[in-house]
């Protein structure tokens, strides 16, 4: 199919089962015998993984505390991650991870690298693979019985190396075994095969916990994905890729899935120029699962960029033990087999944390950065690993150790609540405070002679809402008359009326006058001048009113006769009470 | 509140009246806040619809050059030359831009981040038209009170908080010059028809920095320096020439033309082309008026003033009456063409005829019932009117009047929300339709092809396109294009037109010649959306056979009629353009029943079915082909 160009190199994780035959003890290579090597490699996927077994034996009389394992330096450099596991003798149980160093023994080649452990690796080209590794096990010690078995991900085998002992039976490809070889023999061997399964590899993936106490830890992750398997070669046909797309499209891949933890919400999938739209969320109370399509299929040698955030609950997540919290959560991305060349995960922990610890299960690159959200002053301490090629195997809990205290959670409340009491304090102020540069500017006159005018009217206004209420008074004292009779005191009030009349008429005067001689009320002053002067009346015609009903009230007048006696008046009354009610209104409303 | 009541009693009227006003200053306060938050939450249709994105065309080059402002800063902005766009020419960006909205963007955001609130400056370009808007209320109320009185003022606000005309161009997202340029003409006239009521200096320079500030956001500040020289010609012609108005219009117009003159994108224009000069002619006039103010004080006569006039200014007055005419006709005729959407002219224009009416005429209470303060005095003086009058026939009157006011304006209320729920809430660069089982379908298909180009394209590709979509691809696609909507260059445009018009082989000479490695067009051929690149088709014919002769438009047409089926033109059959659009698309089924090929816009099978492609390649195509683009493949070896 596609013409192979120089193979981008991909990554490989090794997993190595050791047994040890013997008792272990302490010298380097020479006295270990490894009695089987079995080796399985597993390229379905783009994450090739090998598992080797050995069988050491110590034929030496020292004991022997280490097992070298060397790898060629082309495929240690592509190497994610390496683990040994230890069964002693026969027995199946819990096997124990062995701690693993790169070492250099003095007189081996150069070309390669030591772990205490051990690997393979795969390149490939076009939509065909290769895999170049060796048929013998690669080893410092003389190996009894080896085989090499290699699982293809289904499909075309375009080539492999043959050797005597080659059998190809459906995706299994085997060789061996071979018997008695010699310490470091490489043999070299080569499988080319098809492989269609789309390649996710993450060039960057930069990953944001943030920690809020208020209830919530949320995670954004922005990643830069490509498709790491064959290039698209011509052209992308859209008809083609619609029509067929099990034939076409087999190489590209439409969409990620991600597992989330359970109870995450607030789900967000956007990129540089917005929301992308093809994404689906389903969740129970195990896991939620959120299949991301990105805005375009990704053929080879395609990229993509785009955003993902989620919110966590925070007590799933950050636990308080003896005065100090941790953050318990996992390492990687929450993506399905995806490869990570690069990925960083930023801690960011709430403004006043102190005494910051990191408890990684593997090597990283750490530093620490400062990082400014809304409302914070000192910033937010942010704990920054980094970590090169990253596999799903590294997806392990790591743990961030840290003091805060809850007060500083009311500090950005405090200050919100501080800021708008400081607003409306300053409002206030300027509201009360008298800020004209020019005391004596016509304008900064005409102000003041206003505020004069209307305090005055104000004044004004109270005296003759007085008056009204005595108005109302004399009308009480008629209606109590009608009922009681009494007519002295009907007089009482009268003259109580009258003398209140006259004081606030005292009152008035000066007011008036003062209201005449001002420049600004030449708009008010007649309006108050006819209210004065109708208010006049109405007192009068009012006090004529009370005087007549009384009067006939003496002489015993029948109340049809007062009725017919005081109508006109009761009328002119009225209308006066009106005019006099709606001037006041008036002037109020200036 | 009982104890209150009950100190009332003994004198309810005085204790009720001081009441009454607080009262009404709350509901005056409560309301106007409330008109502040709709007008503000009513734009926000399209954000809860779609998302926080920005809108349209335009807007998409505003918002980039914020990007670049706020990350550049500003003398890098206004020496800005852009090599992305009109390759290979580039364009000056600082000098053919109107800077106001992206100043005013950049600077909420640096208050906002000063303020330490973390918010992206793609949030505050989205949401400072609907901030903009809010604000406008405000200087309505203002204007209101200004001209009647408090009541009318809130009308006016509340009117203008919901007119569609207005919230078409300033919803969230649609992040355009008339989104804050608005508010600044609102401004300018407020403070201008203050500065005149008063005679304050204060006022007429801050009607002069309205007008700087109108003058930075959009070219139509030019119907501003017309309206006002109008409106102080009826003052003058009226006989209502005072101190005041001398003060206002002369302070206004100096600084204001100053202030507008550092604009680069205006500079000498408002002292040189024909639409300023109404503005110039109306300063000298009021110099004429004032010296005549100043003859009379000195003759002290008015016999010997009378002489004096009659023989030296009347026909003096008489021609520069006539010139001045003429050019405040032109400039409004300008501000007519000029200006794209009509209905907001309208409102502002019948806003500020109000105005003039309420404050140089003698208050007559027959306004124009469409426009915003208009009805806001008329509906009020009309129920005053009625309620003055103590007849109970008049009475029931003023209460149905009042009622069918009310029943009007509400529904006024409703029609807006509805209108802008519908018509103006959509960002037109996500489209949305119903599916078949009643289920909103987005077609995101812009976006997806933008992305692609940003994505996967070389950083110095240049993309060949109709202008229409130039901006989005710089704003969305990062990538350099050869035309966009700033359509100052008409030569380069009809060179694309051409290149999209000629067959491939001719096409392919003009698109080496210009660099190009990627040509997007858009078809709607398959879901049926109609602006697509096919139905631009004969304006790139016309536009490009304008300049180029080569290309004429009656070979594209089969007797006078674009057609692209079957019987269409052998040329149109064989461009660039039809080949790009329909390549492999005679093998796509688009609808049932329907031979392949069918093109759900034009609803016809189409013409040529068996496109190849010599010289281009198809690069991507969207999920819905609503965006194609092509590689032009690189120049064949000699053989």
């Amino acid at each position: 199919m596609a013409t192979p160009p120089p193979p981008p190199p991909l990554l490989v994780a090794a997993l190595l089962l050791i047994i040890l035959a013997s008792a272990s003890a302490s010298v380097e290579r020479a006295d270990l015998v490894v009695t089987r090597a079995d080796r399985r490699v597993d390229l379905t996927s783009h994450i090739v993984r090998v598992l080797t077994s050995l069988k050491v034996e110590n034929i030496g009389p020292e004991a022997v505390s280490q097992v070298l394992l060397p790898f060629p330096n082309a495929q240690a450099k592509n190497l994610a991650a390496i683990r040994a596991f230890d069964t002693e003798g026969k027995v199946k149980g819990p096997s124990t991870l062995l701690p693993i160093e790169v070492v250099q023994p003095s007189g081996v080649p150069p070309e390669l690298t030591f772990f205490s452990a051990s690997l393979s690796k795969a390149l490939e080209k076009g939509k065909t693979l290769h895999l170049d590794d060796s048929a013998h096990y690669l080893s410092p010690y003389p190996v009894k019985v080896q085989t090499l078995s290699i699982r293809l991900p289904g499909g075309r085998v375009e080539s492999y190396t043959k050797y005597p002992s080659t059998k190809l039976a459906d995706s299994e490809l085997k060789y061996g075994p071979f018997e008695d070889v010699p310490p470091f023999s490489y043999s070299p061997m080569g499988v080319h095969f098809e492989n269609n399964n789309p390649f996710a590899v993450a060039k960057e993936v930069i990953r944001e916990i943030e920690i809020s106490h208020w209830g919530n830890v949320q995670i954004t992750e922005h990643y830069n994905i490509a498709h790491g398997g064959a290039k698209l070669k011509g052209e992308f046909s859209r008809i083609d890729y619609q029509s067929r797309p099990y034939i076409r499209g087999v190489s590209s891949f439409r969409h990620l899935i991600a597992r989330l933890p359970p109870r995450a919400h607030s789900i967000y999938y956007r990129d540089d120029i917005g929301n992308i739209s093809t994404s689906h969320l389903w969740s129970d109370s195990k896991k939620t699962q959120l299949e991301l399509e990105p805005r375009f299929p990704l053929f080879g040698g395609w990229q993509t960029t785009f955003t993902i955030g989620y919110g966590l609950p925070l007590q799933d997540f950050v636990f308080n033990s003896v005065g100090k919290r941790s953050l318990n959560i996992t390492f990687g991305s929450p993506m399905e087999e995806i490869l990570i060349e690069k990925l960083i995960v930023k801690v960011v922990l709430p403004e006043g944390s102190m005494d910051i610890d990191v408890s990684v299960p593997f090597t990283t690159k750490q530093w620490q950065e400062v990082k400014y959200s809304h409302l914070d002053i000192a910033g937010r301490p942010v704990v920054v690993l980094e970590k090169p090629d990253f596999i799903p195997e590294h997806n392990l809990y790591f743990q961030v150790y840290y003091r805060f205290n809850n007060i500083s959670l009311l500090r950005e409340p405090m200050m919100l609540i501080t800021g708008f009491f400081l607003i409306f304090m300053a409002c206030i102020v300027y509201m009360r405070t008298d800020m004209s540069i020019s005391k004596n500017s016509p304008s900064y006159l005409a102000k003041v002679q206003w505020d004069e005018v209307q305090s005055i009217i104000q004044k004004i206004q109270a005296i003759f809402e007085q008056s009204l209420a005595v108005h109302d008074k004399l009308e009480a004292s008629l209606h109590d008359l009608s009922r009681s009779g009494d007519v002295q005191s009907c007089k009482a009030a009268r003259k109580a009326a009258d003398t209140q009349f006259k004081e606030l008429a005292k009152e008035l005067k000066p007011l008036l006058t003062s209201l005449q001689s001002s420049l600004q009320s030449y708009q008010i002053w007649p309006k108050v001048e006819s209210l004065v002067a109708k208010e006049r009346e109405l007192q009068e015609k009012l006090m004529a009113r009370h005087s007549t009903v009384v009067d006939s009230f003496e002489k015993k007048l029948r109340g049809q006769d007062v009725e017919n006696r005081i109508a006109t008046q009761q009328q002119k009354v009225a209308a006066l009470r009106q005019e006099v009610e709606s001037l006041l209104e008036y002037i109020s409303e200036m | 509140m009982a104890t209150a009541a009950l100190d009332s009693l003994p004198a309810p009227l005085r204790s009720l009246r001081l009441k009454t006003k607080q009262q009404e200053l709350l509901l005056r306060v409560s309301a106007l806040a409330l008109i502040y938050v709709l007008a503000f939450a009513v734009r926000l249709f399209s954000v809860l619809r779609y998302e926080s994105m920005i809108h349209e065309f335009d807007p998409y080059f505003n918002y980039r050059t914020t990007l670049f402002l706020s990350e550049h800063g500003f003398s890098e902005f206004w020496n800005w030359f852009d090599s992305e766009s009109w390759y290979p020419l580039g364009r000056v960006v600082g000098g053919t831009l109107f800077p106001g909205l992206m100043v005013t963007a950049a600077l909420l955001h640096r208050l906002l981040r000063a303020l330490s609130l973390a918010v992206h400056i793609r949030e505050v370009c989205v949401l400072t038209a609907p901030f903009f808007a809010a604000n406008t209320t405000l200087v309505a109320y203002a204007f209101g009170r200004e001209i009647w009185d408090s009541g009318a003022g809130l009308v006016a606000a509340a009117l203008i908080a919901i007119c569609p005309g207005y919230i078409s161009r300033s919803v969230a997202g649609s992040y355009d010059n008339e989104g804050v340029a608005i508010f600044a003409l609102l401004l300018t006239f407020y403070f201008f028809v203050r500065a005149v009521n008063t005679g304050s200096l204060a006022w007429a320079l801050a009607s002069a920095f309205g007008y700087f500030y109108m003058v930075s956001a959009w070219g139509g500040y030019v119907f501003i320096i017309n309206l006002l020289p109008l409106y102080v010609l009826v003052l003058l012609v009226t006989g209502r020439y005072s101190q005041r108005l001398y003060v206002a219009y002369n302070c206004m117009y100096v600084l204001g033309m100053l202030l507008a003159m550092q604009i680069r994108f205006v500079g000498f224009q408002h002292v040189q082309s024909g639409e300023h000069m109404a503005a110039m002619g109306v300063f000298f006039l009021l110099q004429v008026f004032f010296f005549l103010d100043w003859v009379k004080y000195l003759l002290n006569d008015a016999r010997l003033f009378k002489s004096f006039l009659r023989i030296t200014l009347t026909c003096v007055i008489t021609v520069g009456a006539l010139a001045l005419g003429i050019g405040t006709a032109s400039g409004l005729y300008f501000c007519f063409k000029r200006l794209s959407d009509a209905t907001i002219f309208i409102v502002m224009y019948g806003l500020t005829t109000t105005i003039k009416n309420l404050t140089t005429l003698v208050r007559t209470k027959g306004k124009s019932p469409q426009t915003a303060s208009g009805k806001a005095t008329g509906s009020k003086a009309a129920a005053k009117g009625a309620v003055d009058q103590s007849l109970p026939f008049q009475h029931n009157a003023a209460i149905a009047l009042l009622l069918g006011a009310f029943y009007l304006l509400s529904r006024y209320a409703v029609h807006c929300t509805w209108v802008t729920s519908e018509a103006y809430s959509s960002p037109s660069i996500v489209l949305a339709a119903r599916g078949h089982n009643g289920g909103r379908v987005i077609f995101d298909d812009y976006r997806e092809a933008y992305y692609w180009l940003r994505q996967n394209t070389p950083p110095d590709a240049k993309i060949m396109s109709w202008w229409d979509y130039g901006y989005q691809i710089t704003a969305m696609g990062n990538r350099t294009v050869i035309v966009d909507n700033n359509t100052w260059n008409n030569t380069h445009i009809a060179t694309v037109g051409r290149a999209m018009s000629s067959y491939e082989d001719e096409a392919y000479e003009i698109m080496q010649s210009l660099d190009v490695n990627y040509v997007l067009v858009v078809f709607g051929g398959v879901t049926g959306y109609s602006s697509d690149d096919i139905n631009k088709f004969l304006w790139m014919v016309r536009i490009g056979g304008g300049v180029f002769p080569v290309i004429k438009e009656p070979d594209y047409l089969v007797n006078g009629e674009y057609r692209i089926d079957k019987g269409a033109a052998p040329k149109m059959l064989n461009c660039l353009m039809y080949k790009l659009c329909y390549y492999r698309f005679g093998e796509l089924t688009t609808e049932y029943g329907k031979p392949p090929g069918y093109d759900r816009v034009r609803g016809v099978e189409i013409g040529n079915k068996d496109i190849k492609l010599e010289y281009l390649e198809e690069a991507f195509t969207t999920s819905n082909w609503i965006v194609r683009i092509y590689k032009v493949k690189p120049p064949k070896n000699r053989s």
